[in-house]
């Protein structure tokens, strides 16, 4: 039985015939010349989101940012003009990462009035500026003003902070976030400022586990066992999965789903501890009031009364998921080698008025990690045997469209920097 | 002001015998502990606590959330430790996370309380 109203052409992959429906190859998530390759037409080259304006609260707030990938690490930080800057961790005198403590490759957060080298105590203000050289007249007339941080392109957007490493991005961050992105403009973001963040090194590569995220094909089978009786779990699992909307933008992506979109009543069957403390995977029952009118336009596109969630995958690595309960998620997948990287998953919640909302997070909480730890596991496996590169040809679904879709954005960004 | 000599409000101290187990500060503290605990150890906690979880958040509702007193804040992690054991109970029948092997996900920091 079709709940969702697929294209008229027949199925959302068809909608878009540049894609194909044929089988793909997993070459480029198993290949370490093609890992390179990402590195400069990717990573160097693209918008990166690596956190958000409520992290730098105040002037000198800062934190860093490990960048593998791009082999650099960044530092965040908050200026006296109240500017946000970004600038490469490395001091102009003999290279020392700039800001670390015991251990040097941990991400740092602090608030500093000066940014000081603890190899040879050179000193930097708050915007880059090379501001103190021990022992100067021991130097061969330097320049001060040539030495400042070097600066990374930092903008902001909706409260998010992306970073480019080119030294003139091909587009401004807007417009390279496109209208995926204007779609879901003005949503409250900034009012959900309870956060939980996780992270876990995967080992698989980042586009797998992306691909992971970007269906729910897998979810009646794979968390099959964490349906509230196994009757729910038997009923899932024979309708199946089916999105509501499926759209690509560009080089972005988006999945509109299902999901719980009313309180549950006496009736329904649910998980004692969902009852007892008023939350799930969706998220706690009862809503905060974020004071918002209406639903930014590109949320729910389908229109749909049984909406639960939109996924937004934003081109190359990060993801924002809207669940219908006032809360939202983000995702990063942060490559370190052709077979890892740095999952980062985030939880943003309306602050807790009292213990009974704190509980009602912490389930939700729970639950994201108990589902996650089993995609996590599973593409570890999965990645294992495509190296073995006993099979090259790989089926996708109508359902898989969002996969398909950044295999091919990935394999043309190299393409066309290699061509 | 002295510590208490009990971890929980006088209210809950029919729960006290499982505070000193299941009054874990931090989640990464609560889940090693789910990890390396007896199926029948979380069991008796869970039944134990299920039962008194709806007064204790009515109870812990009346305090503001950030300026709960010591032994409300310990009363809140119980109420963690909770959620945590029933992930065994409820769903998985085991401690671990079925097809989950080695797989970790750390809570970098959490919001405290």
């Amino acid at each position: 039985m079709a709940v969702a109203q697929k294209p008229n052409v027949g199925s959302w992959t068809e909608a878009y015939p540049e894609l194909g429906t044929g089988p793909i190859s997993y070459e480029d998530s198993i290949s370490p010349e093609f890992f390179e390759a990402e590195r400069e037409a990717i990573f160097r080259r693209c918008w990166l989101n690596v956190g958000r304006v409520e992290q730098v609260p105040r002037v000198g707030s800062y934190f860093t940012k490990e960048l593998a990938v791009a082999n650099t690490s960044i530092i965040i930080v908050r200026g006296s003009d109240q500017k946000v800057r970004a600038f490469h961790n490395i001091c102009r005198h003999r290279g020392n990462k700039l800001v670390w403590t015991d251990h040097p490759g941990e991400e740092q957060r602090g608030t500093c009035q000066q940014f000081a080298c603890k190899y040879h105590g050179w000193r930097y203000a708050l915007d880059g500026k090379l501001t103190f050289i021990q022992q100067e007249e021991e130097f061969f007339g330097v320049d001060k003003t040539h030495y400042g941080l070097v600066e990374v392109n930092l903008d902001v957007w909706e409260g998010f902070i992306f970073i480019n490493l080119s030294a003139a991005p091909a587009q401004p961050l807007r417009e390279f976030l496109g209208e995926m992105a204007w779609g879901i403009e003005g949503y409250p973001f900034h009012k959900l400022t309870q956060v939980f963040p996780y992270r876990a090194v995967v080992k698989a590569n980042w586009k797998l586990f992306m691909d992971a995220f970007q269906e729910f094909y897998h979810a009646p089978v794979l968390h099959r066992k964490q349906s509230a009786t196994p009757e729910a779990a038997q009923a899932l699992y024979q309708m199946g999965y089916q999105g509501l909307w499926y759209q690509l933008f560009g080089f972005h992506r988006m999945v509109s789903s299902m999901g719980r979109f009313a309180v549950p009543s006496a009736n329904d069957t649910v998980k004692p501890i969902d009852r007892l403390t008023r939350s799930g995977l969706f998220g706690p029952w009862d809503e905060p009031d974020l004071g918002l009118g209406e639903l930014p336009r590109g949320l729910n596109p389908a229109r749909s009364p049984m909406w639960g969630l939109d996924s937004f995958q934003f081109f190359p690595n990060f993801t924002i998921l809207i669940w219908k309960p006032s809360w939202y998620l983000t995702y990063h997948y942060w490559p370190l080698t052709t077979d890892s990287h740095l999952f980062e998953g985030t939880l943003y919640f309306a602050p807790p008025k009292n213990a009974g909302e704190r509980l009602a997070q912490e389930t939700a909480a729970l639950t994201f990690k108990e589902f996650s730890l089993q995609d996590g596991n599973t593409l570890e496996a999965t990645h294992t045997m495509l190296k073995s590169r006993v099979v090259d040809k790989f089926l996708l679904c109508d359902q898989e469209i969002l996969c398909r879709h950044l295999h091919k954005v990935v394999r043309d960004w190299v393409s066309a920097y290699q061509g | 002001m002295p510590t208490k000599a009990t971890l929980l409000p006088d209210e809950f101290t029919d729960l006290e015998p499982f505070a000193a187990d299941w009054v874990l500060r931090t989640e990464p503290e609560r889940y090693a502990k789910r990890l390396s605990s007896p199926m029948e150890q979380m069991q008796a906690f869970y039944d134990a606590a299920f039962v008194r979880a709806e007064a204790a958040i009515k109870y812990l509702n009346q305090f503001e959330l950030d300026n709960l007193p010591e032994q409300a804040q310990n009363l809140l992690l119980l109420l963690y430790s909770l959620v945590m054991v029933s992930f065994p109970v409820e769903v998985w029948k085991q401690p671990h996370v079925p097809d989950a092997g080695a797989a970790y996900l750390d809570l970098v920091r959490e919001p405290v309380p």
